[in-house]
C-alpha cells in the first residue's frame, strides 16, 4: 500500500475577467514508504504546483485544487487549515529551492528549529535547543553551538540549504518534499547536499519525492520517475527503464539533446524544437505536439491515453505511438538524427 | 599568434568603510594574475564556481570593468593602453553574449531598434537601407522571422530573445565573442538549440569564443581548450578532451566528479570526491595554494606555504599543484573522508573523481 496515494489532482487557477489557467491536469501517482520518486519538467510543467497542492500551500483565493490527495490514512484535501498545520513538518516537510527566501531572515536558525521541534513534538525549549544542536551537527554544519545563534544571512548558500533541511528532517516526517533544492547551488556543493539527502533518506526510512528539472539528478536518487509536460505526466517509469528506453517523444528529445559530461562527441546536439510556449491544450490533443518529431494527425484528435509498455513492467507513457530506440540510449545513439 | 592574449591579468576591488573619511582595508582580489591565449576560430572554455572571478575576467575583457593590473591584447593590439575614446571604435571587434536576454535587452525598443542601434553607434557605412538588408540576412541566421523586426523583447520565449542577444553581438561583424553563461537561463530542451546555433555562428563567421560557463558538460561540448578557475586563478588548463579525460589538479577532479550525469547506471557506479566546507572569501584566500583548506589530497609540506604555479605537464595542460605527478601516479591516496560511493563497489582511489568515460 503506497503511503502518498494522488489521484487525478487537477489544480485550476481562476483570474477575473481571463480565461482559467489548469497548471496541473489529472495527475496521479503513488509514493511507496521509504520510496525515492522524482518528478521531472521544465519550467511550466507543472511540477512545483503539484507540489505546493501536496504541501497545501497554494493559496484559497483564485485557486481550484480538485482530486484527492491521501497520505496514509488521511484526505489532505478534506482536512481543516488547523488539522493541515499539525500534519506538515509532522508527516511531511519541503525543502524549497531558494533557503534565503525559505528561512525568516529576522529570526536565529537555533529559534526557527526549535519552534518546529517544540510544536509538533511537544519538548521543551531546553530539551529542543540540545535536539537542534544534534540536528545541525548530524547535516553537516561545522561549530552548530555557534551556528544556532547566527541568523540565516550570516551563513553561505550550501549551508543554509543545510539548515532548511534541518528544520525539514527535525520531527522525522514520513515523507519529504524536495523542490529543486541543488538548483541554487555550485556542482560541489550539490554533490554534499544530495550525498546528505541520500543519507538522511536511508537513515530514517522516509519517502522522497524530488521535483527538479535536472535529469542527472533524479538519475542518481530516484527509484522511480515522472516526467511532466505542459501539467500532466507523460511518462512513467522505475529510473533505470526510463533513462535506458525512454518511449514518450519527449522524454527521448530531452536525454538525447543534454550535453553530457562522460561524452565526447563535438558535433550538433540533437534538439527539440520550437519552446515550451508551443502548446496545444490536453483536451485538444497531445500537448507535445507542435514540438514532436513522431507527431501524426491522429495526435490532435483529443488526449491521448495512457498505456503500459509492453515488456516493461511499471512503464507507462502517454503517447500512442513511443518511441523504441533499437540501442538502449546510453550516450551512443545520441548524436543520429531522430528516427 | 593567439587572437586575444591576456598577460598576468588583476581585477582588485577594494573594500572601504567609513563615510566621509573612508578607509580602504583590504581588497577582493576577484582575478588574481590570469594569463589566457585564445587562438583564432577556437573555442576557450572557462569553468568555475560562483565567486571564482570567471564573470569578473570576462568583463575585465571587455572592459567593462578596469583591471587593476595586466594587459590584454587583441589582435596585436594592447586593449588597456587604449582610453575610452580611442577603444570605443575598437569595441566592434569584441562582442558579448550575456546570460539573461530579458535584462540585457531593452524592452522599450523593437528588434529593429535593437539591432540597427549598433550599426548606427558605429557609424557603419551603407545608411538605413543597406542596415536594414543587413539585419534581415542576420535575423535569418540566428534563426527567427523577419517579423520579428516589429516586435519587442516580452514577445519573445527565452531560446528566441537568446537568439536576439546573439545577433546583436553579431552585427558588427566583431572577431572575438564573449559569452557569459548563453544558455544557463534557458529551459534544458531549448539549451540545445542555442548551443547548435553559437557552433553554426562560428563556422559561417569563422569567430572566436571565449565561453564562460558553469555547467561543464556544455563548456566540454562545445570548448576546445578549457581553463579551471578557483578564487581568481586558472589552476588548470588544457584541450578539452584532455582536461575531462584526466583532471589532474584535486579541485578539477572533485568538480567533474560532481556532475550528475543522466544514466542511473553510471551514476551508482561511480565514486565521487566530496570536497568539505565552503569557498573561502576572495578577500582573505588562503595562503599558499588557495585550495589546500578543502583539498582531499593535502599534504603537510608546501601546500599550505607555497603558492604554487601554473606548470605545463603535457603539451597544452598545464595545472597548480605541487604534488600533480604523484596524485596521477596515485602515490598519493586522497583522505578516506573524502570519498562518496553511491554503490558498495569501492572503486581504486586514484581513478576515484574521473568522470568515466
Amino acid at each position: 500500500m503506497s503511503f502518498l496515494r494522488v489521484r487525478d489532482l487537477t489544480v485550476t487557477f481562476t483570474r477575473p475577467g481571463q480565461a482559467p489557467v489548469r497548471a496541473v491536469d489529472g495527475v496521479t501517482f503513488d509514493v511507496g514508504s521509504g520510496q525515492s520518486v522524482g518528478i521531472v519538467g521544465e519550467s511550466g510543467s507543472g511540477k512545483s504546483v503539484t507540489s505546493l497542492a501536496v504541501m497545501r500551500l497554494l493559496p484559497a483565493r483564485n485557486v481550484q485544487v480538485t482530486g484527492s490527495i491521501e497520505l496514509g490514512d488521511q484526505d489532505l484535501l478534506a482536512l481543516s487549515a488547523r488539522q493541515m498545520r499539525d500534519v506538515r513538518g509532522r508527516d511531511v516537510a519541503m525543502i524549497f529551492q531558494d533557503p534565503m527566501t525559505s528561512l525568516n531572515p529576522v529570526l536565529t536558525v537555533g529559534r526557527q528549529l526549535v519552534e518546529v521541534i517544540v510544536r509538533h513534538d511537544g519538548r521543551s525549549v531546553a530539551e529542543a535547543r540540545r535536539d537542534a544542536q544534534a540536528l545541525l551537527e548530524r547535516v553537516g554544519i561545522p561549530d552548530p553551538a555557534r551556528r544556532l545563534r547566527e541568523y540565516p544571512h550570516q551563513l553561505s548558500g550550501g549551508m543554509r540549504q543545510r539548515v532548511m533541511i534541518a528544520i525539514a528532517v527535525a520531527c522525522r516526517p514520513r515523507l519529504l518534499i524536495a523542490d529543486e533544492p541543488t538548483t541554487a547551488l555550485d556542482v560541489t556543493i550539490q554533490a554534499q547536499i544530495l550525498d546528505l539527502l541520500r543519507d538522511l533518506v536511508e537513515e530514517s526510512g522516509s519517502a522522497l519525492v524530488m521535483i527538479t528539472h535536472d535529469l542527472g539528478v533524479v538519475a542518481g536518487l530516484c527509484e522511480r520517475v515522472h516526467v511532466m509536460y505542459s501539467g500532466r505526466i507523460v511518462e512513467s517509469a522505475p529510473a533505470t527503464g526510463l533513462f535506458a528506453r525512454p518511449a514518450h517523444p519527449y522524454t527521448d528529445g530531452l536525454l538525447r539533446s543534454i550535453p553530457r559530461i562522460d561524452d565526447e562527441e563535438r558535433g550538433m546536439l540533437h534538439t527539440i524544437r520550437g519552446s515550451v510556449r508551443d502548446v496545444v491544450a490536453w483536451e485538444h490533443g497531445c500537448a507535445f505536439q507542435p514540438r514532436c518529431d513522431h507527431a501524426v494527425e491522429s495526435c490532435l484528435g483529443g488526449p491521448p491515453p495512457v498505456h503500459d509498455l509492453t515488456g516493461a513492467p511499471g512503464h507507462r507513457v502517454r503517447c500512442p505511438r513511443p518511441v523504441h530506440p533499437a540501442t538502449p540510449a546510453t550516450g551512443t545513439g545520441r548524436s543520429e538524427g531522430s528516427a | 599568434m593567439s587572437l586575444l592574449q591576456v598577460r598576468d591579468l588583476k581585477v582588485h576591488f577594494p573594500i572601504r568603510s567609513g563615510t566621509l573619511f573612508t578607509r580602504q582595508h583590504g581588497s577582493v582580489k576577484a582575478v588574481d594574475g590570469v594569463d589566457l591565449d585564445v587562438p583564432a576560430g577556437t573555442t576557450f572554455g572557462l569553468v568555475g564556481e560562483s565567486g571564482c572571478g570567471k564573470s569578473t575576467l570576462a568583463r575585465a575583457i571587455m572592459r567593462l570593468v578596469e583591471p587593476t593590473a595586466g594587459s590584454i591584447t587583441l589582435d596585436g593590439r594592447d586593449l588597456l593602453g587604449l582610453s575610452e575614446r580611442r577603444l570605443r571604435p575598437v569595441r566592434r571587434d569584441f562582442q558579448m553574449v550575456f546570460q539573461d536576454p530579458m535584462a540585457s535587452l531593452d524592452p522599450r525598443q523593437n528588434v529593429e531598434s535593437l539591432l540597427t542601434e549598433p550599426l548606427r553607434a558605429h557609424r557603419i557605412p551603407g545608411g538605413s537601407v543597406e542596415h536594414a538588408r543587413r539585419i534581415r540576412t542576420l535575423l535569418e541566421v540566428v534563426g527567427l522571422p523577419a517579423t520579428a523586426l516589429e516586435r519587442y523583447p516580452h514577445e519573445f520565449s527565452g531560446g528566441q530573445r537568446q537568439r536576439i542577444g546573439i545577433a546583436r553581438a553579431l552585427v558588427l561583424n566583431p572577431k572575438l565573442v564573449v559569452a557569459d553563461e548563453p544558455v544557463s537561463a534557458l529551459d534544458v530542451s531549448v539549451q540545445a538549440q542555442v548551443i547548435n546555433l553559437l557552433k553554426e555562428l562560428q563556422e559561417t563567421f569563422s569567430l572566436t569564443y571565449l565561453v564562460i560557463a558553469h555547467d561543464l558538460a556544455v563548456v566540454r561540448h562545445i570548448s576546445d581548450t578549457v581553463a579551471v578557475m578557483y578564487l581568481g586563478q586558472i589552476i588548470e588548463q588544457a584541450p578539452a578532451t584532455a582536461l575531462y579525460r584526466a583532471p589532474t589538479h584535486p579541485y578539477t577532479k572533485a568538480l567533474m566528479g560532481a556532475v550528475p550525469v543522466p544514466d542511473p547506471a553510471v551514476e551508482a557506479s561511480r565514486t565521487r570526491i566530496l570536497l568539505r566546507g565552503d569557498l573561502p572569501s576572495p578577500a582573505n584566500p588562503p595562503s599558499g595554494c588557495r585550495f589546500h583548506t578543502r583539498c582531499p589530497w593535502r599534504q603537510a609540506t608546501r601546500c599550505a606555504d607555497e603558492r604554487p604555479a601554473l606548470r605545463t605537464l603535457a603539451p597544452g595542460h598545464q595545472v597548480a599543484c605541487h604534488f600533480a605527478e604523484e596524485i596521477a601516479a596515485g602515490r598519493i591516496p586522497p583522505s578516506t573522508t573524502a570519498v562518496s560511493s553511491a554503490a558498495a563497489a569501492p572503486a581504486a582511489a586514484s581513478s576515484a573523481a574521473e568522470p568515466p568515460s
